[in-house]
């Protein structure tokens, strides 16, 4: 009788046998990576905008201060988008001929708004609080990053929420003094882990434990 | 021999009941078997019975996929009866598997003869089992396809599941029973599927039944791996025979819910476990014995075998109820004694006294030499069983759960047509897995059955 498999179906079968574990061992890693990658969370991908404005220009620039045009991030869970009145209060005399800003003066004159692209986004399930963070010396460079450097803003950072705990399982690596908060070059100095320590004490910022409870985020 | 009845049940006429036909060979053994995979035309019957099933489990997936649509509101739980028709059916179809395990594992090590017969359909009814009960937890969750957060993995979420979840553990105490069975299983049929390899004359079988046979030449340094590797695996399944059903127990044993809450769940849950699956075997070993004619290898024997251990387990299983009720009662706790009267008395009493009727009374006929040895009588018997146990999840999960606590948050459960869909459409799965596993393997392990020849013919020598 002859043999129904040749010799070499012996290398076949080990070899599929090894290829088929590898393969799993490498979609497992590589759907990981996809997961962490920039496709998934758009790390540092800057997004075209209705006008291409530059917080490079007027934040590092001109020096104007975050609050400016976000002024509900002291005391409410978002930051705001400023009106495009805010815009006009300079914009009326500063190159108001300028072609590139004809958006900007279109949207004044028909009071609609300019569909700014959100670069930030939070799933829907997450609650955030931009106030509690500015009140408690977490700076807006912490999490948004060196915006004053940014022509058009990216995402600096992942959004994940391991991300998120990471700073909330250990708050103290990030913490500053409040006049730090909207200083865009902050740097965390050589003794911020005594630092933090105390200012996590002053700031009377609750437990670890309570900071990574479930409900503190998804209420 | 095979025509002089014995009168008696005594020990000698045990002992002379073979548990294999008298006058077999190697050859007439591996003829009878891998014909009915090889030879044997597939009869209208089991062209019909195929066809019953394979409906029904189209009627789950479409109950799957309705609730997957819509989500589990199609299903008759609502708060407080969070649980209802699908961990009652998981707990019943994992119980089933069990039986499987032990024969093939723990009366493996044990060395009992008579288990040869039957392991191989027993761990094939285990797999299936396991694969019904699978599915409940998964679309209990109500969002299955998000089952893979109960997996420890690198997640980007910085976090891991909550070890300390009964549904976790379920996840790896069913996960691994799964793969180890499936293991056990697939290398006790390595030797089988050489011979089909052997046997078989068509060129497509003869590759199909090769490469399952993995290059089996059944040479002595392939036997001898082969046991070492059974043996090692048979030690490996011996534990979770106990663990399974034990941590299952526990997705109820560590709530605070009155009937759950009690040490005495884990043993009586692996007991009910075994006793369940033991119905089961028989359930599917009487029409298989009588429809492909092997009763010279699951013989009467094995029948009253088992039916014994059905009623040691029934016995334990008795003893659990006995003590979950006594223990309410001395408790004082007044929750406890509640619950024990709205067994007794409350709008599901009925089911509970069928439970009793089932699981407790009627397995008391098999004292009975003359009905452990009536076949219909066996089979009949092993339906009830099947029912009671099935009963006895529901009465724990929906009696429990509908009144518990506080009056007014007291509720009412009855399945909808959704539920029993997905319940029989199982059934269906169940069976259909069945007729293809008898179909295409074969039932009963041919290599065993050699070995067990070879032994019975050294005996009358």
């Amino acid at each position: 009788m002859a043999q129904i498999f040749h010799r070499s179906t012996n290398f076949i079968a080990r070899f599929s046998v090894f290829s088929a574990l590898f393969l799993v061992g490498i979609a497992l890693v590589a759907v990981l990576a996809v997961a962490r990658s920039p496709y998934m969370t758009r790390q540092n991908i800057t997004r075209e905008q209705p006008v291409q404005f530059s917080h490079k220009h007027h934040v590092g620039d001109d020096g104007i201060d975050c609050r400016y045009c976000h002024t509900g991030v002291e005391t409410s869970a978002v930051a705001g988008i400023p009106p495009t009145k805010t815009c006009m209060n300079c914009h009326s005399v500063l190159f108001n001929n300028a072609s590139y800003l004809e958006p900007i003066r279109e949207s004044y004159r028909s009071d609609k708004s300019i569909q700014w692209v959100k670069i930030h986004r939070l799933a829907d399930f997450v609650y955030f609080n931009h106030s509690i963070h500015i009140n408690k010396g977490v700076g807006c460079s912490t999490c948004h990053g060196q915006i004053n450097q940014m022509p058009l803003v990216f995402q600096a950072n992942t959004l994940l929420m391991q991300w998120c705990l990471d700073c909330h399982r250990n708050p103290e690596q990030v913490l500053r003094p409040r006049d730090q908060v909207f200083n865009m070059d902050w740097k965390a100095p050589g003794n911020q882990a005594e630092i933090g320590a105390e200012l996590r004490k002053s700031y009377n910022l609750r437990t670890t434990a309570e900071l990574t409870s479930c409900s503190t985020c998804h209420r | 021999m095979s025509d002089w009845n014995p009168p008696v049940d005594s020990p000698e006429i045990r002992r002379l009941t073979p548990v294999i036909g008298p006058g077999h060979t190697f050859g007439s053994v591996t003829d009878k078997i891998s014909s009915i995979v090889l030879t044997r035309p597939t009869s209208l019957g089991w062209y019909i019975g195929f066809l019953i099933a394979f409906s029904l489990m189209g009627m789950m997936t479409i109950a799957i996929g309705w609730l997957i649509i819509k989500g589990v509101g199609i299903w008759g739980i609502n708060i407080p009866i969070g649980w209802g028709f699908a961990i009652v059916n998981f707990v019943w179809w994992i119980g089933i598997g069990h039986a499987g395990t032990l024969i093939s594992a723990i009366l493996f090590l044990l060395n009992q003869k008579w288990r040869t017969s039957i392991n191989r359909f027993a761990e094939a009814m285990t797999l299936f089992a396991v694969a019904c009960a699978g599915i409940f937890p998964l679309i209990h969750t109500g969002r299955p396809w998000m089952a893979f957060y109960m997996f420890p993995y690198p997640s980007t979420m910085g976090l891991w599941p909550q070890f300390r979840s009964p549904l976790i553990w379920d996840v790896f105490a069913v996960s691994t029973y799964g793969t180890v069975s499936l293991v056990f299983w697939f290398v006790g049929l390595i030797p089988d599927l050489a011979t089909l390899r052997d046997r078989a004359v068509k060129k497509p079988l003869k590759i199909i039944y090769g490469m399952l046979s993995m290059g089996w030449r059944g040479s002595a340094r392939h036997w001898h791996r082969y046991q070492s590797a059974y043996l090692l695996l048979a030690g490996l399944a011996t534990p979770l025979v106990l663990s399974v059903h034990t941590v299952v127990s526990f997705d109820f044993a560590i709530a605070i819910v009155p009937g759950w809450h009690t040490t005495i769940f884990p043993p009586y849950f692996v007991a009910g476990a075994i006793y369940s699956g033991f119905a089961m075997v028989l359930t599917i070993a009487i029409p298989l014995r009588k429809a492909y004619g092997l009763e010279d290898f699951i013989t009467m024997r094995h029948l009253d075998n088992m039916a014994k251990v059905m009623l040691a387990t029934g016995l334990i299983v008795a003893y659990g109820y006995f003590f979950e009720f006594f223990l309410s009662l001395y408790s004082g706790n007044k929750f406890d004694v509640f619950l024990v009267q709205q067994r007794l008395h409350g709008p599901y009493a009925p089911f509970y006294y069928a439970l009793i009727l089932c699981n407790i009374l009627t397995p008391q006929l098999l004292w009975s030499y003359k009905l452990r040895h009536n076949v219909a009588v066996l089979f009949i018997m092993s339906i009830v069983v099947n029912v009671g146990m099935w009963l006895e999840r529901f009465v724990i999960v929906v009696i429990s759960l509908t009144r518990d606590f506080v009056p007014s948050a007291w509720g009412r459960y009855s399945p909808t047509v959704w539920d029993w869909a997905t319940f029989i459409g199982t059934i269906g799965m169940f069976v259909t897995l069945l007729f293809l596993f008898v179909r295409v393997l074969p039932a009963i392990s041919i290599a065993e059955m050699r070995e067990l020849v070879a032994d019975t013919s050294e005996e009358k020598k």
